[in-house]
């Protein structure tokens, strides 16, 4: 084994340390930025929703980039509260994966409601325009009210809290159904004489079966409200998908009297638009008795008619202005819907927790006030035990607790890490894995000592021992937080970021701190004398060969291990 | 204690750690039995989070069990757990209930206790979620476990890696098992601890092996030492390091057990410490009595190793026979040669 040499290193050693410290507590407290460790919700207090995504045909598998579009669709629903540090994760991917959303203060209703209107936005060109009634009450003779073109959506945000989807995707599909109570749609493979009687009989007024909220199967006919129950719409499948909307803006008309919503479209729906709106504005008038499909397409949202304006001419460039009297709100709504509202997936709740900001306050205390029970108990032991090598181990522990605030603050701002119950847990579970590398350390300055090494050869050459038993027992504990951090979920995954951050630090400080300390402090005159306070006494290592005097112990122990062990 | 300390590393006070390990394996073996037997019959009292349900925590409830439960089954129209801590919180468990459901009996639960509705801590959890949890935990170790073997194979060889392994399981299972038997409830964050006992069991074999490791390089170029007599002075000259590592890991658990049980009732911290502090004092258990014997048992298995025991016994019968010309300060040792000397300088 090579031969330690540290005779110079100590103090560039701390140095390194002294910067890495410097450095994260500039970027910590940087002026204008946050400065305090980012709490997870069970400390701060809030709603979190798990939810899985599950596709909206039966059957169907879930690609990355429909998550990644429903995570966007939920973060701008979230961020639209205006509540700060909200937050939309997914983990996972494919069928597997789960969203979780967490927001602070906010009601767990209010929450549910907001994640849960799936919202499935699609065009669908209108076969019928009809009295909202039930043809029970009245013959299908188009309404005046149903004014296709202005007919504004109420604000989206505003949707009365919509039942979980069903399980599955359309559940009228059926041709030959008819309309069960309940149903707030009906579906239908063609335009049957038997869905059009189906359609018929579905009652617009009731606001049980117009506040909507049944996702339909964009391929299908289909016979549904409007949102505020002022009209019944027989529907064509739909020819343009919510997704193709690639913007939607609200904008003042041109001749600065009323809003537009502008809407543009990507290739694909841009060409759909195309060919739809070519045949569409040629046709007549919806309102029109007998004119049946006529020109109107309809915005339909979660199985609901948002609005069902008409064409004024072919639209060919993939841009489009939907006109209307609109009021800014109505065309900011209704241009939010366009944008956000299209989730590629249905999202149950699978996991819904929310948590009083008292009660998260209370867990906040009780994990700091046991860490620093833990961290005194540890250091009183240590110190009893190790005395003056304890001192070394105390700051060693106090140094490695700052740099693990400074890393939490730091990776609060670079990559959003919040602290939560069970990292709490994992911190202080570290302060005995911490404190074990010292001990792992002295006891091998000890077994070094007993060898009848000097005690400035014992800091070095008990260092090289225990520097290699350290990282091999640091690089399991890594080992175990990554493949908890990769493969688990919820909390875990917390506390093993955690735990694998704390023993990294660990490993630093070993290296960078104690290690130069102890080397540091075994240079001292009062170190060497081996003074029983000093953890070290010559004297105690010694003790059983106490009829010879300690130097000699020492020298024939060393003999015989160059010889062969005695 | 240092000076059991010095007596131990070198040798003149030695436990017999590997010489009894049929000792050991039979305490262990009875121990599994009754930890599997319990999880065979007894099972695992499972939290909301693996079988579904609602979960409400009234804080500083003014109610009385009776009361809150009476508004429970009738809210959920089913069964209902209800219990009191000692903190004042009343805890309400109920089968599964919808999101709007539970929005509901969490206020009916507020309005019968007298607090406010948005003090209530409430938790609602499919009944699917849980086994998804349950199979990525399991996804996590089985993963786990291959890197380890792989890793402990190169840095030290199979035999030491199959022993580390016994002895993890070992840990996890006799854990596990005193859940089943004392019917403790097992969440997410006590499946946390059970994995951070996988580390935990393994830092401190990882710590063992290496002095073992270190002692028996080169052993079967001597004669003075056979391989248990290597690895029980190994046992012995960590043992004050595995004493005090044990000590300094269970006293911060301690510290969450006493500041969880007395100030904040169930909850994350509380069940993860207990885990934790079961598997630690398992663990710490394994790694002296269990890893390194069993290590024994594989190496002596080995042919060379047989060979060595043959040549160190006929040498040991030898010297008996012949004066003894050990010095006085070695007749002291016991028979089973912990002070033996080291085949090699370690320099």
């Amino acid at each position: 084994m090579a031969r330690p040499v540290t005779s110079a290193r100590p103090l560039r050693l701390l140095l390194a340390l002294t910067i890495l410290i410097v450095g994260l507590a500039a970027w910590s407290f940087w002026p204008g930025t946050d400065h305090s460790v980012k709490l997870g919700l069970d400390l701060k207090g809030g709603t979190q929703i798990t939810l899985q995504p599950k596709p909206v045909v039966a059957g169907a598998t879930i690609t990355d980039e429909q998550l990644q579009q429903t995570v966007s669709i939920l973060r701008q629903r979230v961020d639209g509260l205006g509540v700060a540090e909200s937050e939309v994760t997914t983990q996972g991917s494919g069928d597997g994966a789960t969203i979780v959303v967490s927001v602070p203060g906010l009601s767990q209703d209010r929450l549910l409601e907001l994640v849960q209107r799936t919202a499935l936005l699609d065009f669908r060109p209108v076969w019928a325009i009809l009295n909202p009634a039930s043809a029970a009450a009245a013959s299908a003779s188009p309404s005046a009210s149903a004014s296709p073109s202005a007919s504004p959506s109420a604000s989206p945000g505003a949707s009365s809290a919509s039942p979980a989807p069903s399980a599955s995707a359309s559940p009228s599909a059926s041709a030959s159904g008819t309309a069960v109570a309940g149903t707030t749609i009906v579906q239908s493979a063609d335009n049957s004489a038997a869905f059009q009687e189906q359609v018929a009989n579905l009652d617009c007024s009731n606001p049980e079966v117009y506040k909507g909220g049944t996702p339909d199967d964009p391929t299908k006919w289909l016979g549904t409200c409007e949102k505020t129950g002022g009209a019944k719409y027989n529907l064509q499948p739909a020819f343009i998908k919510g997704t193709n909307v690639t913007s939607a803006n609200a904008m003042m008309q041109q001749n600065g009297v009323g809003w537009v919503v502008s809407l543009q479209f990507d290739s694909e729906g841009a060409s759909a638009l195309a060919e739809a709106s070519k045949t569409l504005a040629a046709l007549p008038e919806c309102g029109t008795a007998g004119a049946n499909p006529c020109n109107a397409f309809a915005i339909v949202l979660d199985g609901t008619v948002v609005s069902a304006p008409r064409f004024n001419e072919p639209i060919l460039g993939g841009q489009a202005q939907i006109e209307g009297n609109f009021t800014s709100q109505e065309a900011n709504d209704l241009a939010a819907v366009l944008k956000y509202g299209a989730l590629p997936v249905t999202l149950e709740p699978v996991d819904v927790t929310s948590i009083s900001p008292t009660v998260g306050n209370d867990q906040l205390r009780a994990g700091i006030l046991a860490g620093l029970l833990g961290l005194v108990l540890v250091m009183i032991y240590l110190l009893f035990y190790y005395r003056a090598l304890g001192i070394a181990a105390i700051a060693s522990l106090v140094v490695a607790g700052v740099i693990v605030y400074l890393s939490l603050v730091v990776l609060g701002k670079a990559i959003g890490l919040t602290l939560t119950l069970a990292g709490v847990a994992g911190a202080i579970v570290a302060i005995g894995i911490t404190a074990d590398s010292f001990i792992v350390y002295f006891e091998r300055i000890r077994d070094e000592i007993r060898e009848g090494r000097s005690l400035r050869q014992a800091c070095d050459s008990g260092w090289v021992r225990a520097r290699r038993t350290l990282l091999a027992a640091d690089f399991v504990s890594i080992l175990a937080a990554v493949v908890l951090y990769v493969l688990s979920v919820g909390s875990v995954r917390g506390f093993a970021f955690v735990l694998g951050l704390t023993t990294v630090i660990d490993i630093i400080v070993a290296f960078w701190f104690t290690h130069p300390l102890v080397v540091l402090m075994g240079r001292t005159a009062w170190m060497q004398k081996g003074s029983r306070w000093t953890g070290l006494s010559t004297n105690k290592l010694s003790a059983p060969d106490s009829s010879m005097p300690p130097s000699v112990a020492g020298a024939r122990r060393r003999e015989a291990k160059e010889g062969g062990q005695s | 204690m240092s000076n059991l300390g010095q007596r131990l590393y070198s040798g003149q006070s030695s436990i017999d750690f590997v010489g009894h390990r049929r000792r050991w394996y039979i305490i262990s073996a009875v121990i599994l039995i009754i930890a599997v037997g319990a999880l065979l019959f007894r099972g695992l009292n499972l939290g909301i989070e693996f079988r579904g349900g609602a979960d409400f925590s009234l804080p500083q409830a003014a109610c009385s069990v009776e009361e809150a439960r009476t508004v429970a089954e009738a809210g959920s129209g089913a069964q209902a757990i209800v219990t009191k801590t000692a903190s004042g919180t009343i805890r309400v468990q109920t089968e599964t209930l919808t999101p709007e459901e539970s929005v509901v009996l969490g206020a009916e639960l507020a309005k019968a206790c007298k607090i406010n509705a948005s003090d209530v801590k409430t938790q609602v959890v499919g009944p699917t979620w849980g086994a998804e949890i349950s199979k990525k935990a399991l996804q996590g170790l089985i993963v786990f476990i291959l890197l380890v073997t792989v890793f402990l194979s190169i840095y030290f060889e199979w035999r030491m890696a199959i022993a580390a392994l016994l002895a993890l399981l070992h840990d996890l299972v006799i854990t596990v098992g005193i859940y089943a038997l004392t019917g403790l409830e097992v969440t997410p964050a006590t499946v946390i601890g059970f994995l951070t006992i996988l580390g935990y069991s393994l830092y401190d074999t990882v710590v063992v092996f290496d002095k073992v490791k270190e002692n028996t390089r080169g052993i079967t170029g001597q004669a003075m030492q056979t391989y248990s007599d290597a690895a029980n002075l190994a046992v012995n000259q960590t043992l004050m390091r595995s004493i005090n590592t044990s000590i300094v890991a269970l006293l911060p658990v301690m510290a969450i057990i006493i500041v969880g049980a007395g100030f904040l009732g169930a909850g994350t911290l509380l069940d993860l410490a207990v885990a934790l502090a079961i598997g630690m004092a398992v663990g710490a258990y394994s790694s002296i009595f269990i890893a390194t014997p069993f290590l024994v048992s594989l190496k002596e298995a080995q042919p060379e190793m047989k060979a060595l025991r043959t040549r160190v016994l006929a040498r040991r019968n030898q010297s008996a026979k012949t004066t003894d010309t050990q010095t006085a300060d070695d007749s002291d040792s016991s028979p089973s040669g912990q002070s033996r000397r080291k085949p090699r300088s370690r320099r």
